[in-house]
């Protein structure tokens, strides 16, 4: 049997988060990623982890994403929507944007999160949550492109703990009093046991669920009280990525990257009106010539016939034998019982229900274009009235 | 009475006669994790001795299994089509991927008992 090459030699100065000890502690095999020590796995098994999150509730560590708090003496949210197409301007104190630092290409430098507060000082600032291997390139790029203009506090003293899952809401509720009331997409500074915690409900698996930033000498004793909440269990980056796939939502690097837009990148829901119709970001030409016009290519769903999963890299074949297109992601998804992958397609094969041919290892297997998510979003919505 | 071999590449080899058995062993399951597809070679298929045979998908990632001895396919085991999983429950019993009529015996020579194949496992961990 081959060795298995997807997690390459650890270099010397792998980090660790602060959980990593925890980690181990609990049977978490370890795997470099993004320059650091991260579970790919815990003894249940990705399938297991997988299943346990849609049902019940799962606990990621991500202190391996960056953290920062941008500020400026001017306005922030006029300032970064020079980097980013997202509205950030009429976002709400306590409220999170999903956007993409863009080059002036209109490709995706990374995608991020940012969260508005009112600063401590007057005015406000952002909170902002960008992905581990774009995250020293990120902030370089900021302050390249704002200048002094901006401030940017780097949150290394913090980690980064995702619940997620139907029952997230009733466990943490538990140890953070008011929280299952949240509204998805908002956020909150909270106290712990004496620890300031920033609470987001937000994620990255499809299900409803919470992101929270601790101060990272507070975090294992915190992620121990929250694993033994009998709801939760400690999930790695393989569920993590299963899960995510399910739910459609993009890997930075492999779905999309400096090569595509926003729109390529299906991520139109995340530019809001004001900011289509009056541009004033970087690659705007590109992605407002891509609303009006439509892009040349497009991310799709993709569903193998079969039970054979199309792995990142199989080419995207028409019926009439041409290649159209690739897959960014693919693999097997638990919840689904079957293969699923997404990839780009040149646009007049990106309606649902084409029928295409992908290329495994020299064979072509029959798929067919699919909604995104393949598994049904239950983000918390507060009941009206 | 069978004799159990081990490869290098992790796969188990038992020889009853001129067919020689062959699956993953139970430690390379454990590596791979939860096994969601096996792709076998069609029977009839020639395979020689440390080529491509079959490819076992774990939920990560797909891996090739190496024909640990040269011969014909002369039966796959079709229950891990429809449950893949197997391989994980029962890597060296039900789990098995194919049978090989033995083309050279003299192959059989190079590979380790389980003895020197425990040992192999216990130097990679």
């Amino acid at each position: 049997m081959s060795k298995q090459t997807e997690t390459g030699a650890a270099a010397p100065e792998t980090l660790r988060t602060p959980l990593y000890d925890l980690h181990v502690a609990q049977g978490g095999r370890m795997v470099p990623f993004a320059g650091y020590h991260m579970p790919v796995q815990f003894p249940a098994g990705i399938i297991a982890e997988h299943t346990h999150t849609r049902t019940r509730a799962g606990l990621f560590d991500v202190s391996h994403m960056g953290q920062a708090w941008l500020s400026s003496p001017d306005d922030i949210s006029v300032l970064m929507e020079r980097l980013v197409p997202g509205e950030i301007q009429a976002l709400k104190p306590g409220r999170i944007r999903y956007t993409q630092l863009l080059n002036d290409d209109g490709g995706i430098i990374d995608d991020l999160m940012l969260t508005k507060f009112e600063a401590p000082s007057g005015g406000e600032r952002l909170f902002c949550v960008v992905n581990a291997a774009c995250k020293d390139g990120d902030f370089a790029h900021m302050s390249e492109r704002l200048g002094s203009g901006i401030t940017i506090d780097r949150l290394e003293d913090r980690a980064l703990i995702a619940v997620q899952g139907p029952g997230a809401a009733a466990a943490l509720s538990r140890l953070l009093e008011g929280i299952e009331t949240m509204p998805f997409m908002s956020a909150r500074p909270m106290t712990h046991d004496g620890a300031d915690i920033m609470v987001s409900r937000c994620g990255y698996t499809g299900e409803d669920g919470y992101e929270l930033s601790v101060p990272a000498d507070r975090a294992a004793a915190f992620t121990e009280n929250i694993v033994a909440l009998e709801e939760v269990m400690p999930i790695g980056l393989g569920a993590r990525d299963t899960l995510r796939l399910e739910a459609g939502l993009c890997l930075y690097g492999h779905d999309i990257d400096e090569t595509t837009s926003p729109i390529e990148g299906a991520l139109e829901f995340s530019i809001g009106k004001r900011r289509r119709e009056e541009g004033g970001f970087p690659g705007a030409k590109r992605v407002q010539g891509e609303l009006a016009n439509g892009p040349s290519r497009r991310r799709v769903g993709i569903r193998p016939e079969g039970r054979a999963p199309a792995r990142e890299g199989a080419e995207i074949i028409n019926v009439a034998g041409e290649a159209v297109g690739t897959v960014t992601s693919g693999g097997f998804g638990p919840t689904v019982e079957g293969p699923v992958a997404m990839g780009y397609v040149r646009a007049d094969h990106a309606q649902t229900g084409t029928k295409v041919q992908l290329s495994v290892r020299g064979r072509e297997m029959p798929a067919e274009i699919a909604d995104m998510p393949f598994v049904p979003q239950r983000y918390y919505r507060p009941a009206k009235g | 009475m069978s004799t159990v071999k081990y490869s290098e590449d992790h796969e188990w080899i038992r020889i009853d006669g001129d067919v020689a058995t062959v699956g993953i062993t139970d430690h390379a399951q454990e590596q791979l994790g939860d096994v969601v597809f096996v792709d076998l070679p069609a029977v009839g298929t020639q395979v020689e001795k440390g080529g491509d045979a079959a490819v076992v998908e774990s939920v990560k990632a797909a891996s090739e299994v190496y024909a640990p001895i040269t011969g014909e396919i002369v039966e796959v085991n079709s229950d891990l089509e429809g449950e893949p999983s197997k391989v994980n429950a029962e890597a060296e019993s039900g789990g098995w991927f194919m049978k090989i009529k033995i083309a050279d015996t003299s192959e059989l020579e190079s590979l380790m008992d389980e003895a020197a194949y425990k040992e192999l496992v216990a130097q990679e961990d």
